[in-house]
């Protein structure tokens, strides 16, 4: 450095400046390639992670195809296997908990974005976003222990008396079972949703709701004409993540879901996810089990890679209109 | 093209004799300020503004910037409510009724007095729904139709967009945009709108139009408008309020120096502030 | 005049007061749903602390869980196994997630930084189990469990966090900072790491403190990759280890309640280090970043 920038014409000057070139060109070609290499590894782990788990799953894709996904049944000693019934528990806990959560979300973010006095905002959105932080496990040992004696001793015979009618709220309340689960995966779904939402409704513009209230709207009135459909489509992505997250989610629904299997129309049913299945039967499988079960987390990847590409092409999408929009 | 401009131009070439001996005193005041001050935090942005603003005329606030002009205007109609820090003194009287006074509702206030921004602010829908949302919302359902047909014409944008109405908003122009927002407000039929610069971001032909529009609108409407050209306001307003920033120990805020006819204003004022301002000397 | 006396009345018309009436509910419901949120954080931890708290010792810190058949004892070896897991993943997966930061906001265009990008967050996306299975199948399978193998799984699922944690901290490093250093004569590579990289350093650390604090809570990729343990502590990472999620994964399924106990008080541990770190870091990122931004 010193020697370019008293750039004093001597015979040495310009030996020393063509060393010093060849020394930052290997530096930074050196840190180039290091972190090329490095971005690369990250791409190959998510191809061998994919290629990996269907060479595992192989010996039942190759045995079942994909009659797999459309059997029901799972018998260890017969050594019988079909996923149904893990497709349907995953379907039901992941869309119930949606159901639940993407209004409650949706409703947070606004709270913070709109309503919550100004000093408590940042306070209440880190509190919601805690709840994320919480350890699955932890939940799950909290899902098992005090939800779910209260789930199958109040709420559900609550329910019972009084929907009873409705195939749902039908059977026998148990503490653990799919609605234990459907609950614990609204709180940890509940989080990631309404973060993003508040993001979204945060940067919907000023002028936009000075608009809406300057015409005489109420505030919940500029909420559904303009913050709403401005930023539906990050909202979508928001509820795609946070399905994403809810069939992922093994730990916590094996705790509360109570390991049954079988197609219920009762959300008082026990019953098992994709994810749950593997979790439960990982210990002492062997052979067309094993690879069984790999199958079923086969399927749980390609739901979640497609979930996740969805999600982030509609995010990009979103921003893109909102930069190139207005 | 040509005839339509010829429309618009002609009730102005015989309005201008009634123009011109127009006064304000024999005319209803829709809004009378006493002792407004509107500060955000502790430093007050205005102080201590006695104004009457009167019936289907145009009413021009102009001034240097940081005078307060936007903030006046927006207390017009209680869009300052919207920022958390804004604090409102004094009275603004709407047909007598304190906007500010117990028992009235900012919602309602805004339904009466409308607004129109300095940027073009449509809605992220169809041109028509532009329109249509604040009818909808304000429960004017009947023949929203020819409501919305009503407001585009007024607004002098019909034409221009009556083949596309269900297409987005976003596709206008920064000035046919504009005209929507100002179509969207007067759909709603308010008895005031309030302007905040609305032609700053438009290039002149539109901001012509913008004007054009205002001459004609003054009929059904009083309007208020702040901007900073006064060219502009010499053009449409018929009573010119000046503002100016007063500077103090702690900064500065704005007061009201003058308030009279237009051409009184532009050619004999009577403070030296507003002589300095008006003949480009300082400012 | 009456006419006009309506026309300007500024009282609430009937319309206006119902439609009030239904901001109002939806302003009631939006703010019940937030501290609804607020009071099931509360809940969690408080049952938590209520039942974990009592089971505290300083035995439960230093030893091991008492012989098949006994109840009692403590968890140390889950402790310790935790921190073998966690000290390993992160020294894994640290470095690469900065050099792939490094990567994407210095050196990639604008278009493969975009591609690297989607791939952290499927990364980041990808339920745990299926790293937990992924590990399982490329490294468990015919040579048995290990904890370096546990680490390498929860190395996977800090990485995507790491690395997008510092890159949006690089990517605040005014633009100023890395032509000052390049004007003054500094090659790239001098300029990433004697400029950009320490001006982040705060940003990158708490980063990877959040990227710790899911670790330590994740429990499913060491199901399949350490969780047959011996009764005993171990600091070795090549045999497998107990640790702290999997401990009370097990503790809850156990019928006994001084199990429960146990299980609780493991909670009661990881909830408060996992909270008090993350909440920590949070606070400190916020400083950090509207330093930088400023």
């Amino acid at each position: 450095m010193s020697a370019r920038v008293s750039a004093v014409p001597s015979t040495t000057a310009p030996s020393l400046s063509s060393r010093r070139r060849l020394g930052d060109r290997l530096g930074d070609g050196a840190l180039h390639g290091l972190t090329a290499a490095a971005a690369a590894a990250a791409a190959a782990l998510l191809i061998a992670i994919a290629w990996k788990i269907f060479d595992v799953a192989h010996p039942a894709i190759s045995k079942y195809g994909f009659g797999f996904l459309t059997h029901q049944g799972w018998d260890v000693a017969r050594n019988k296997f079909a996923a149904l019934d893990f497709i349907w528990g995953t379907a039901v806990t992941s869309f119930a908990a949606l159901l639940i959560a993407t209004p409650v979300s949706i409703a947070i973010g606004l709270y913070l974005s709109e309503l919550a006095p100004r000093g408590a905002r940042t306070v209440i959105a880190s509190l919601v976003e805690l709840l994320a932080a919480i350890p699955s496990v932890v939940l799950g040992l909290w899902g098992i222990l005090v939800l779910g004696p209260f789930v199958g001793q109040d709420l559900e015979p609550w329910l019972h008396r009084h929907l009873g009618f409705i195939p749902l709220f039908s059977g026998t309340p148990e503490n653990a079972g799919i609605l234990v689960a459907i609950l614990v995966l609204t709180i940890m779904v509940v989080p990631i949703i309404s973060s993003i939402c508040r993001e979204l409704f945060v940067g919907v513009p000023t002028e936009l709701e000075e608009g809406a209230l300057a015409l005489g709207a109420t505030r919940w009135e500029m909420v559904r004409g303009v913050i709403l459909p401005y930023t539906r489509s990050g909202v979508a992505a928001a509820v795609i993540l946070g399905f994403g997250r809810a069939i992922g989610e093994a730990i916590a629904v094996t705790q509360v879901m109570g390991a049954g299997h079988g197609i219920h129309w009762s959300l008082f049913a026990t019953g098992d996810t994709l994810a749950s299945r593997i979790a439960e039967q990982y210990a002492g499988a062997a052979g067309l089990q094993v690879a069984s079960l790999v199958y079923l987390a086969a399927i749980l990847l390609v739901i979640s890679l497609l979930v996740n590409l969805a999600a982030r092409l509609i995010e990009r999408r979103f921003t893109y209109q909102r930069t190139g929009g207005s | 093209m040509d005839a339509d401009t010829m429309q618009t131009v002609a009730p102005i070439e015989i309005a201008q004799p009634r123009e011109a001996p127009l006064s304000a005193s024999g005319r209803e005041a829709v809004f009378v300020t006493r002792g407004l001050t509107v500060s955000y935090g502790k430093a007050p942005a205005v102080s201590n503004v006695d104004l009457s603003i009167y019936r289907n005329l145009v009413t021009a606030i102009i001034g240097p910037s940081g005078c307060g002009k936007s903030t006046f205007l927006r207390s017009l109609n209680r869009m300052n409510d919207l920022i958390p820090a804004a604090k409102v003194e004094g009275e603004v009287h709407y047909h007598g009724q304190n906007i500010y006074g117990d028992g009235v509702d900012p919602v309602e206030v805004r339904r009466r007095i409308g607004m129109v921004f300095q940027k073009p602010n449509p809605f992220p829908k169809s041109i028509y729904d532009n329109v249509a949302w604040g009818l909808r919302v304000l429960g004017m359902k009947d023949d929203l139709d020819s409501r919305i047909e009503r407001a585009l014409t007024q607004a002098a944008l019909w034409d221009e967009v009556k083949d596309r109405l269900k297409k987005g908003a976003f596709g206008l122009s920064g000035g046919q945009q504009q005209r929507l927002c100002i179509a969207r407000a007067i759909a709603v039929e308010p008895d005031v709108v309030l302007l905040d610069e609305p032609a700053s971001a438009l290039d002149p032909i539109a901001t012509s139009k913008i004007e054009d529009l205002m001459h004609e609108l003054k009929n059904e409407y009083t309007l208020v408008i702040v901007t900073h050209n006064m060219q502009q306001a010499a053009r449409v307003a018929d009573m010119t309020a000046f503002f100016t920033l007063e500077r103090t120990e702690s900064g500065g805020h704005g007061v009201l120096v003058e308030y009279d006819e237009t051409p009184k204003i532009f050619t004999q004022p009577s403070d030296k502030r507003t002589e300095g301002y008006v003949t480009g000397r300082f400012g | 005049m009456a006419v006009d006396a309506t026309r300007f009345s500024l009282t609430l018309s009937r319309r206006t007061r119902r439609r009030k009436l239904v901001n109002l509910l939806m302003q009631v419901l939006a703010t019940i749903a937030a501290l609804a949120a607020v009071a099931v954080l509360a809940v969690v931890i408080i049952s938590v602390a209520q039942r974990g708290a009592s089971a505290l010792s300083w035995d439960f810190f230093t030893k091991t869980a008492a012989t098949f058949g006994q109840s009692g004892g403590g968890v140390a070896d889950a402790l310790v196994g935790s921190l073998v897991l966690v000290a390993l993943a992160t020294a894994m997966a640290v470095p690469v997630g900065i050099l792939i930061a490094l990567y994407v906001s210095e050196f990639a265009s604008p278009r493969i930084a975009d591609a690297a990008k989607l791939v952290l967050d499927v990364l980041n996306g990808l339920p745990s189990i299926i790293i937990g299975i992924f590990v399982f199948a490329l490294l468990v399978i015919g040579s048995g469990q290990a904890a370096w193998k546990g680490s390498f799984a929860l190395a996977i699922i800090m990485l995507p966090l790491v690395a997008r944690a510092t890159q949006e901290v690089l990517a605040l490093v005014p633009s100023t900072l890395r032509e000052g250093a390049m004007a003054l004569g500094a090659s790239r590579w001098r300029t990433v790491l004697g400029v950009v990289l320490p001006t982040s350093l705060g940003g990158i650390l708490t980063g990877t403190v959040l990227a710790v604090a899911r670790a330590a809570g994740e429990t499913a990729p060491l199901l399949f990759t350490t969780s047959i343990a011996a009764n005993a502590v171990t600091w070795d990472p090549r045999q497998p280890v107990l640790s702290i999620p999997i401990d009370i994964f097990a503790l809850a399924e156990s019928p006994d309640p001084a199990d429960h106990a146990r299980a609780w008080a493991l909670g009661f541990v990881l909830i408060s280090f996992v909270l008090v770190i993350s909440l920590t870091a949070r606070l400190l990122l916020a400083r950090y970043r509207s330093k930088l931004e400023r």
